[in-house]
Formats: structure tokens, C-alpha cells, sequence
């Protein structure tokens, strides 16, 4: 059973940040969860879908993060308390919604979680998502540790549910995507509720300058009552030299800085738990202590400009006061926190000097950086699909010779825009975008634009943004080839289902709506390839972009190695023929290894050859057609 | 690590698909189980196999600490691929940091390809040892091939781990955690790595 589920109050459990989140919905009587997936939030929900069954809750895997919101607004319309998680980028899609809800108000909570990811581990974007709740005028609560990620959901569900508005909650990398101890509450029983929408009062944002004005009630009136919340607290001495105000991850890094650098008696900590709207009080009380003042935050100076404000307003009652952060270059204004940053800066401010390690080991240990450690670049997975598919479009282009590019938005095969896709990629970055763009540089023909563009898309992006770009070439007749890579998975954030597989979140089966058919229907030419056919799919993609009218769209057709390796044998045992690999003497320049870049495929360097990795090959057999010589050898197990 | 330090901290790198998520997590329950605070910070890049996989494993019988251990703070670092353990070691060793670490490479495209160099085996030794205050090197991706199969290396390196007597947790207390996680034969072969873990460390 799903420790989410668990129905032990005042058990202590490790837990991801996500799955704290979940259950704290759980804990506040949760009934309708939507998402699109996105790293570092998809775990709330794909927890959440595995609980679906026995804690009677609708899940799903919606199409894009503002339908998802929707669905969540429909739950709550229909007396459900619902949640709804996106990451940073998906907030940019849902916030045409979320922009119109604030005015409209809810019936029971609604929570949205929106996870940011600093330093961009896994986003084409580094953004700061508190500045929706600013603009949106809605209350925002950032958890510190993975205890306060539970708590404060289940908190945001009552408040919201008090005030009839949407409530954000904050998570980053390290609080969503880290684990800690939770000690579990009480599960409600379940209850049998009665979906139902009360015609008689309907929901609406109008009249809109009456529902603006409330909300700002709503925000003066949290400003004081957050001024008492058990998420905002004081730590240090009486009358600090330096206070860190800081909020989400910089609560433990300050603490642990301070505790290295041996300054708890000087330097004092004020956590802020509720962001937005700021507990005004509290942070004046604070701000009297000290004369100096060190903000520690990820990803914008959120905290650091609203609380200057607020110390403007309360000026003759607080005194001035100097001002450290981002803005004074104490802190970069990229990146994530860390324990190191906040050390730096304090030591600065303070001027107490602070050396990790010895100068000896810190001289013998940067040399071995320099001189020994190769990188590792990111690279399709053995037996990718989206290599072959690569492959066969980067041969085409050359082939094509008319410096023809590929466009692109989010997904593993987005990792092309590196050596693993032979660089094809050149420009696009969000979900959808890679259509938009080819629609416009497919009308240029008038300015004398010659180039041939290939649009990437993934299965689910193309149900996701990439449907009204598709329509839009279509109907102006763009010149455009779109490749849809159809892996039949959201690979890149863990395996969810889509639109275009038979199935939903958790074991329910869904209704597969079929991409070649919404193509075709669109008007465009249709083509579906297996991309391990090099020759054909070359072949394919050659046709298309010599073909100068209008959309032609080529469904490159694999399922992803990843879920093959979890279900099926490996198809073939690869092997290399020492005998008939010439190596250096080839003249192929390395094109197994230093081309076509399958980690399976390793160099010899004494042998001077390549050679096979077994630990690495899943015996797709893909490269044996990439060898000039037909060195690289397969054969199918016997039965 | 000196015996009466409140805090622990553990690093696990290697390689995407080499488990070191999972071993991290399965670690992390058995150690919330006996009663510590433990907080585990991943860092991956983008893909799902291919990259520099790492954990950040921190314990202490007090507080919950930060997700990051900071620079030059790691005690001990498990490597599961040994280019990794160096990786980590330049960042977060310290001259008392045990290092334990598998010793069969995984080549990144950047070396296959001819651009990047791989250390040798002995340049990699001598500056592991160099880091650290003692260096085990366990040939677990051999046994695990040995056992059927790569991925049980994960299991060999946790067995070699809890032999050493860093963390809190005996064998059988994490094989306890481990049979919630697995079953059957899934069950039986990572209980049998474990073992060969323990046996491939000597002591």
C-alpha cells in the first residue's frame, strides 16, 4: 500500500516533498487532483492517481496545465476540494485561467502547486512562479521542509475554502524533488459525496472592479493574520547584527551556514512560510531588531523588493536600514541556493573569512578536476528511438543540401540541440513552439526564404501546444515538414499516459484519440515511418522537404527503449566483428562512436577498435546499419 | 567520520539507470525507521540514463538538515561508476572522506567519441587515494554480471557500505526495508548481492 494512504496518525515516515504534498491533500479531504506532468512536480499527482481507487478520488493526466486547472475549478464548483500541479513553465499556460478564476472565487479549496526549478536541472527556463501571486492577487504559501510541505497544504485547502479564492503553493527542486521525515495526520473517512453544481449562483468574474477591490480586502486583511502563522518564525538573538529573511529552501542553508560559521549569537534567521501577501507585522516587529538586512531566496528578488516596500511604508517606525541580497550582489541572481552561497555572503557582510578545506587538498582537488575528469554530456538512453529518428533527418538535410534546420520545444528528443541529435535542433525552447515557428518560417518564400524547416514535436506535446501551430500552417499553407515522434509515453518526466494512449492516470482505461486521424482531418499529408528503417525514414523525410506544398507530417513511430526494457527480452545479442571493424584505418572517421554516439558503442584504445558494452546495449540492433563494413553484428536469440 | 559527530553525511553517485535513486531511498527509510532525521537531495540532468546521477544522503539524530551537504562536507561517497567518485570527491571530500567505489567504468559519449579523455585506472586510483582517507575499490559491476545481472552492482556497493559500520543501520536492518520494496526473485538476488557486498570488502 501507498504510504500516502496510510492510515497511521503520528507515524514518521521518509517522504519526497511531493508525496508530502499529496498526502496533505489527502489529510484535507482531497476528491478531484489534475496535471500535466512536468519535473520537479509530477510526483504530487502520479502519487495521488495511485490512491485514486481506494480513497474514491477523479485523477487525471490532463492535456495541458491550464485544462488541468480547469478541471480542478470544475471539482471545486461541484463542492469537491481540488488540486491542481503544474511546474514553473505550465503556470505560463494556466495563468490565462488563473487570471480569470482569482475574480470568479471558488466554491470548496482549490490549491494550485507549482513547482519552480532554479538552476534549471530539467527546464528550458529559469522563472520565478510567486510573481503569479502578485499579479493575481491571490495568497502564496512556500514550505521550508518536507513536514511544512504536508502542513501547508492541507492549511491552503482551509484558507482557501474560507475565502472562496484559489491558494498557490510554492515548491522548488529541493523541497518538491528532495525527501525528509514526515510524520503522517489523520486521514477523514471517505466520503460519498454528491458531485453537484448549484445553478442558481453562478460563478463569474463580473462584476469584475467590485471583485478586484475584494480581493485586495482578502489581501490586507492576510496580511495580518499571517502575521500569526505558525509558518513564519524568528530565530537568533535578541538584537541581531545581520537578519537573514529568507523563505522555502534558504530556511535550512541559513541555518546550517550560520552553524558553520559559528554565528547563531549574532546573525538572525526570519523564515518566511507566507509569501504573498507578506505578514506585515511580524516582519516590522523583526525589522526593528537589526540595521542590516540579508535576503537568501530562489529564483527572483521576490521577498527582497515586497519587503523593502514595506520597510519604506514603515520607515519612521523602523529606522533605515542597509539592504544585502541580489540587488547588492551578495547573492547571483541565478541559480540555486545553496549552504556555500549563504556562507559567502554572510562572510562578506560580516567579514569573517571561511575556508571549506585546507589549501593543499583544495589545490590537489581542483587540479584533479581540471586534468581528470571527463564531461558527461547528456545523450539519448541505449536503444532511443529518437536517435534513429535524428539519424535518418540529419542524413536527409546533408543530403538536402540547403542548410535546412529543425525546430523544437520540450521533451527527451529536445536533447538534440547537443552532439545526441546531431545539433539539428536550432531554435524553439517551449511547449508547442517548435510548429509556431516553422508555420512563420514557412511563409517566407515571398522574401526569399529557401531553407527547409522540420518542425519536432513529441506524442504529447502535440496534444499538449502543438495542435493550433499545426492548424495555422495548415491553414496558411506554410511550407513545412512536422515530425512527430511517437514513443506512446511523456518519457522524459517518468512514462504518463496522453491523449494518444489508451489509458489515464492510475488503472482506468481512456479513450485513445489517434494523431494520424487528427492530422489527416486537419487536411495535412500524413506519412508514418518505424525510425529503425534508416533508409526509409531517410527516404520519408527527403520526400517531404522536397515537396514545397504545404504541411506534411511524418509520425516517426517507436515505442521508448525505456518502456520495452520494463516489459520485453532484448530483441537481438549485438556483438562486434574484430575482424571486420577496420578501426582507424576504415576511413569512416569513427562513425559508430564519434557519429552516431550510442553509449553501447565504446572505443578500444588499445585494440584501436570499437567495441560492444554489454552493460550498456539493450540489443535494439539500430547500429548494425550505421557500420560501413558491417562490423556491428546482430542475432535474435534461439528459442 | 569520528564516532561522536551528531551529523552524517553520505554521498551516492554514479550514472543514470545504475539505481542509485532507489538505494539512496531504501537507505533513507531504514535510517527514518530507526529514528534519525534524514533529508536526500538527487541532482540528475535531463535524461533518464547517461548522466551524473548523485545523492545527497544526510542524517542526524537532532534536526532535519538542508538537502545540499556543502562543499568539503561529505564523509563518506559510494561510487557506483569511479570517474563519478572523483567527480563528487573535488567537490565534497575532505581529507577524512571515505571513498568506496565500483571500479568499472561507464564511458560517456564524450570519450567514445574520441573529444574527451578517460583517466587511466591507475591516475584514478592515485587521486581517489589522494582525496581520501582510505579508498575501497569493489569490482561490483564484475559480480553483479557474475549474478545475472548490472544493475545488482547498486546492492553489492550498499552490502560493501553497511560492512564499513559508517551509518547507524546493520545488513539485516536494511534488508528488513528492502523486503518492502521487493519480492520474489527481485527480492532474493538483491539479498544475495548484499552479501556479496559485505564479502568483496573484507573485515
Amino acid at each position: 500500500m501507498s504510504i500516502i494512504a496510510q492510515d497511521e496518525p503520528g507515524k514518521e515516515f521518509l517522504l519526497m516533498g511531493n508525496e508530502a504534498i499529496a498526502r496533505g491533500a489527502l489529510e484535507a479531504g482531497v476528491k478531484v487532483a489534475a496535471a500535466y506532468p512536468g519535473t520537479p512536480s509530477t510526483d504530487i499527482i502520479e502519487n495521488l492517481s495511485r490512491v485514486a481507487k481506494s480513497r474514491g478520488l477523479y485523477v487525471e493526466w490532463s492535456v495541458n496545465e491550464k485544462v488541468a486547472l480547469e478541471v480542478a475549478a470544475a471539482g471545486s464548483y461541484s463542492g469537491m476540494r481540488s488540486l491542481c500541479a503544474m511546474k514553473q513553465n505550465g503556470l505560463n499556460v494556466a495563468s490565462d485561467f488563473l487570471l480569470n478564476v482569482n475574480l470568479i472565487g471558488i466554491k470548496a479549496g482549490l490549491v494550485l502547486v507549482v513547482c519552480d526549478d532554479p538552476a534549471a536541472h530539467s527546464s528550458n527556463n529559469e522563472q520565478d512562479s510567486r510573481l503569479f501571486a502578485r499579479m493575481a492577487d491571490l495568497p502564496l504559501l512556500e514550505p521550508s521542509t518536507f513536514q511544512e510541505a504536508k502542513e501547508m497544504t492541507r492549511f491552503a485547502f482551509d484558507l482557501s475554502e474560507e475565502l472562496g479564492i484559489v491558494c498557490l503553493l510554492r515548491g522548488v527542486t529541493r523541497t518538491s524533488h528532495a525527501r525528509g521525515n514526515v510524520l503522517l495526520g489523520k486521514l477523514p473517512p471517505i466520503d460519498p459525496q454528491k458531485a453537484h453544481f448549484d445553478t442558481t449562483k453562478p460563478w463569474r468574474s463580473q462584476p469584475i472592479a467590485e471583485k478586484h477591490n475584494r480581493l485586495h480586502q482578502y489581501l490586507t486583511r492576510l496580511q495580518e493574520t499571517f502575521s500569526a502563522s505558525p509558518f513564519n518564525l524568528f530565530h537568533g538573538p535578541q538584537h541581531p547584527e545581520l537578519l537573514l529573511v529568507t523563505g522555502g529552501t534558504g530556511w535550512l542553508y541559513s541555518r546550517e551556514a550560520l552553524e558553520i560559521l559559528r554565528l547563531e549569537d549574532r546573525v538572525g534567521i526570519l523564515k518566511i512560510g507566507t509569501s504573498w501577501p507578506l505578514p506585515e507585522k511580524f516582519l516590522i516587529e523583526n525589522l526593528a531588531k537589526t540595521d542590516r538586512v540579508l535576503f537568501l531566496e530562489e529564483v527572483e528578488p521576490f521577498l527582497e523588493g515586497n519587503v523593502k516596500e514595506l520597510a519604506a511604508d514603515h520607515a519612521d517606525e523602523i529606522g533605515p536600514k542597509k539592504f544585502f541580497g541580489k540587488k547588492s550582489g551578495h547573492i547571483p541572481v541565478f541559480g540555486e541556493m545553496n549552504t556555500d552561497r549563504v556562507i559567502a555572503a554572510v562572510g562578506k557582510i560580516l567579514n569573517v573569512s571561511y575556508q571549506a578545506r585546507d589549501a593543499e587538498y583544495e589545490a590537489q582537488a581542483q587540479e584533479a578536476a581540471r586534468t581528470l575528469l571527463p564531461n558527461r554530456t547528456l545523450g539519448f538512453c541505449p536503444g532511443c528511438p529518437h536517435r534513429a529518428s535524428y539519424w535518418a533527418i540529419k542524413n536527409a538535410l546533408q543530403m538536402d543540401n540547403r542548410e535546412g534546420f529543425a525546430t523544437y520545444d520540450i521533451g527527451c528528443y529536445a536533447l538534440a540541440r547537443g552532439p545526441a541529435g546531431y545539433q539539428v535542433l536550432k531554435t524553439g525552447g517551449a511547449m508547442g513552439t517548435g510548429i509556431g515557428l516553422a508555420s512563420g518560417f514557412g511563409k517566407f518564400s515571398q522574401m526569399g526564404f529557401d531553407q527547409p524547416v522540420v518542425a519536432m514535436c513529441g506524442d504529447s506535446t502535440f496534444f499538449h501546444a502543438a495542435l493550433p501551430g499545426l492548424i495555422n500552417a495548415q491553414h496558411h499553407r506554410a511550407n513545412v515538414t512536422m515530425v512527430i515522434l511517437d514513443n506512446s509515453a511523456t518519457a522524459m518526466t517518468g512514462f504518463q499516459p496522453h491523449p494518444g494512449i489508451g489509458k489515464s492516470a492510475g488503472e482506468e482505461t481512456a479513450e485513445a484519440v489517434d494523431i494520424e486521424g487528427v492530422c489527416r482531418a486537419i487536411g495535412a499529408k500524413v506519412e508514418v515511418t518505424d525510425p529503425f528503417d534508416f533508409e526509409g525514414t531517410r527516404g520519408k523525410v527527403l520526400k517531404a522537404l522536397e515537396d514545397p506544398s504545404g504541411v506534411k507530417v511524418l509520425i516517426m513511430r517507436r515505442r521508448c527503449q525505456m518502456l520495452k526494457d520494463k516489459e520485453e527480452a532484448a530483441p537481438y545479442r549485438v556483438w562486434i566483428d574484430p575482424e571486420k571493424c577496420l578501426g582507424e584505418d576504415c576511413g569512416c572517421n569513427r562513425l559508430c562512436t564519434r557519429v552516431f554516439k550510442c553509449p553501447g558503442l565504446i572505443w578500444d584504445q588499445n585494440a584501436k577498435k570499437a567495441r560492444l558494452d554489454e552493460v550498456i546495449c539493450v540489443g535494439c540492433g539500430a547500429c548494425t546499419d550505421v557500420c560501413p563494413q558491417g562490423a556491428i553484428r546482430k542475432e535474435a536469440p534461439k528459442n | 567520520m569520528t564516532a561522536e559527530k551528531e551529523s552524517k553525511n553520505l554521498i551516492i553517485t554514479g550514472v543514470g539507470g545504475q539505481g542509485n535513486v532507489l538505494s539512496s531511498q531504501i537507505l533513507g527509510q531504514a535510517l527514518v525507521g530507526k529514528g534519525y532525521f534524514v533529508t536526500i537531495g538527487e541532482t540528475y540532468g535531463a535524461s533518464q540514463r547517461g548522466g551524473s546521477v548523485m545523492s545527497h544522503i544526510r542524517l542526524s539524530s537532532l534536526k532535519q538538515l538542508s538537502p545540499l551537504i556543502p562543499r568539503g562536507k561529505a564523509d563518506v561517497v559510494l561510487g557506483l561508476e569511479p570517474v563519478e567518485a572523483l567527480r563528487v570527491l573535488t567537490g565534497y571530500g575532505y581529507r577524512d572522506t571515505v571513498v568506496i567505489t565500483n571500479t568499472r567504468p561507464i564511458y560517456p559519449v564524450d570519450v567514445t567519441s574520441g573529444d574527451e579523455r578517460y583517466p587511466e585506472m591507475e591516475e584514478l586510483k592515485t587521486a581517489l587515494r589522494n582525496l581520501s582517507r582510505r579508498l575501497h575499490l569493489i569490482p561490483a559491476t564484475e559480480r553483479a554480471l557474475e549474478m545475472g545481472s548490472p544493475i545488482l552492482g547498486n546492492m553489492i556497493m550498499i552490502g560493501a557500505l553497511l560492512k564499513l559500520n559508517f551509518l547507524p543501520l546493520t545488513a539485516p536492518e536494511f534488508a528488513q526495508t528492502l523486503k518492502r520494496n521487493f519480492q520474489g526473485k527481485k527480492l532474493e538476488s538483491n539479498l544475495q548481492a548484499l552479501e556479496t557486498g559485505a564479502i568483496l570488502i573484507g573485515k
